[in-house]
């Protein structure tokens, strides 16, 4: 039992069960309003933790992941518009208003482009890296606003959704049980990947890339596959969000829309299964309570995030485990006297010395 | 005469104005323990940078069990065989000891696109890296501690480990002394002694009494140059070695 509470995948799946209940709770409660607000949180939850992958375990900071978000949110739409108007895509791909046909291409379309401008990006690597993964997501904005056959900077409306296997998407309701169950396939997906192969290669990516090296490791392909896969999941979220919002537009791949992403991973819990979802769900709740409160919200919300960063390090997420009397993911054994190390300490105090890198 | 597993040949390495490689060539024979010193600065850390392949040499070959390597990437030079440890511990922080052999053995498995299976609970796995790490005798209790909480002594033995781990046909060692206590030192000289005849090693030390107990053969690097090689008795006896090194030592 103790070990059983001690595991993030218990706590995940409590989470996530307890949230399954919410259209049920809600009105009873007399705040159905609850619902958008947690689909909202559900499909953040994903987009944020297909930044952890990369962020998080493989410790690539990319500052452009809306640019997927809204490639997936885009393909929907453009898909919709091909189908309302009914000439193909390109005079060769028909539209479609049909879920189960623009998700999957949806994902597709997020992860050619991750792929590409990953595949580019990956080349450099520190603060090169930030500004090149923002620089080609702030170009597919700029791209998005110039189209003008897409709406432009007005973005487009999508009108009517076919029924996915009977379940009626205009229902808030089921919309939000879809968005749920695809955040638990994506978080039993993250889960699976973190304990793998591959997973232990983007833990050393993080860790230490002369180390991967010295061990015979090319970690360039591992990192683009990771980032590939990340830009596929945000690509999901941008197509459950369009479909949300029955709205897409150039908005949803502003580099501010990256920056949200960031702070919720950060906000939650870097690199921790479910950190990005406590992150979404705190940004979200608190820019939603804080947004009714006063006009200037985000005069109130700098300083909180500013002192979860300071204060609770690891996020939410690590000053929880604090709270609990965790001191780490391994209980520390004392060493006996004769093993202390006689010669001199190593170079620095490794702890600290993340923490002002991190 | 058996063909040398490693043969550098007349390397040369300028930063800027100084010249840290000058004209260098070393042959490291099959089952050979060779110990490459030199005062600080001598370039020792820089010859295993540019054999490991982390650093390009400006001119000069580097061969490995006949193959010229000198122009492939660090990681094909150690898939074909060669494997270092660090005298700074490149060590993953976060991760237990044990991973990070673990970490060494998935690598030499083939390529870790496996995203399903666990690889924490991977038998194939585990096994190979605990026998690294009885073989450099850290003691299990501490294997599934954080690197971050084990002392710089058993940093050191885990840097072993983790070059064992990898499969080596022959093994660079940058200081693996550095920074130990006269017992973790001796510890360190008998588990070397253990590997030796069955690996090949290069062998960077301060430590002149375990230098001297353990190689086969010197080579003395003064500026990038190799002065002199031979065996302890020989390098022992060399008035170049005495009047730029040795003498220099016993000074100090």
């Amino acid at each position: 039992m103790h070990r059983l509470w001690r595991d993030e995948r218990f706590w995940a799946v409590l989470l996530l069960a307890l949230a399954a209940l919410v259209p049920v709770v809600a009105p009873l409660l007399g705040s159905p309003a609850t619902v958008g607000l947690a689909t909202r949180i559900a499909i953040y939850a994903i987009a944020a933790s297909s930044l952890n992958l990369i962020l998080g375990q493989g410790g690539l900071v990319s500052f452009g992941h809306a640019a997927y978000f809204g490639l997936g949110g885009y393909a929907v739409g453009i898909l919709y518009a091909h189908y309302a108007s009914g000439e193909p895509f390109l005079g060769l791909i028909p539209g479609s208003n049909d879920l189960l046909v623009t998700m999957p291409v949806a994902i597709l379309a997020g992860g050619i482009g991750a792929a590409i401008i990953g595949a580019l990006s990956l080349r450099t690597a520190g603060v090169q890296f930030i500004m090149i993964t923002l620089a080609f997501a702030q170009m597919l904005y700029f791209l998005f606003v110039s189209l003008k056959a897409y709406g432009g900077d007005d973005g487009l409306a999508i009108r009517r959704v076919v029924p996915v296997l009977g379940m009626n998407l205009r229902d808030p309701a089921t919309l939000y049980w879809i968005a749920l169950g695809l955040l638990a396939l994506w978080l039993f997906l993250m889960d699976r990947i973190g304990r793998s192969r591959f997973g232990r290669i983007l833990a050393g990516v993080r860790q230490g890339e002369r180390r991967m090296a010295a061990i015979g490791v090319r970690t360039y392909p591992y990192k683009l596959a990771a980032f590939t896969i990340a830009g596929m999941g945000a690509a999901m979220a941008g197509a459950l969000m369009v479909n949300y919002l029955r709205f897409v537009s150039p908005d949803m791949m502003h580099w501010t829309k990256s920056g949200e992403l960031m702070v919720m991973v950060i906000l939650g819990g870097l690199g921790t299964l479910l950190g990005p979802v406590v992150g979404a769900a705190a940004l979200v709740s608190l820019e939603y309570t804080l947004s009714g409160l006063t006009e200037h919200w985000q005069f109130i919300l700098g300083p909180i995030l500013l002192l979860v960063v300071l204060f609770a390090r690891g996020g939410i997420l690590g000053g929880l485990r604090r709270l609990a009397g965790r001191p780490r993911q391994h209980q520390a054994q004392p060493l006996p006297p004769e093993e202390l190390p006689s010669g001199e300490l190593p170079p620095g105090d490794p702890v600290a010395e993340r923490a002002a890198h991190g | 005469m058996a063909e040398p597993v490693l043969s550098v040949q007349h390397l040369v390495k300028r930063f800027g104005g100084l010249t840290a490689t000058d004209d260098l060539s070393i042959e490291v024979m099959p089952g050979e323990l060779h110990a490459l010193i030199g005062p600080n600065g001598a370039g020792k850390t820089t010859a295993i940078g540019q054999i490991m392949g982390e650093i390009t040499p400006d001119a000069g070959r580097i061969l490995f069990l006949g193959e010229d390597v000198t122009r492939l990437s660090t990681p094909a030079r150690v898939r074909r065989g060669l494997s270092r440890s660090f005298q700074i511990t490149q060590l993953l922080e976060d991760d237990t000891a044990e991973d990070n052999v673990a970490l060494a053995v998935q690598a030499r498995a083939g390529h870790s696109f496996r995203f399903w299976r666990d690889a924490f609970g991977d038998a194939r796995l585990r096994g190979p890296a605990r026998a690294a790490l009885e073989g450099v005798g850290l003691p299990p209790a501490r294997w599934s501690l954080p690197v971050a909480d084990l002392s710089h002594g058993e940093r050191k033995q885990l840097e072993l480990a983790v070059a064992l781990a990898s499969g080596p046909r022959m093994l660079l060692l940058d200081e693996p002394m550095a920074g130990l206590g006269a017992s973790e030192s001796l510890r360190m000289t008998e588990v070397l002694r253990g590997l030796k005849g069955r690996i090949p090693m290069l062998l960077v030390e301060h430590d002149m009494d375990a230098v001297f107990s353990l190689a086969d053969r010197i080579s003395v690097l003064v500026y990038g140059h190799c002065i002199a090689s031979g065996t302890p008795d020989e390098i022992r006896q060399d008035p170049a070695v005495r009047a730029a090194y040795l003498s220099e030592e016993e000074r100090v």
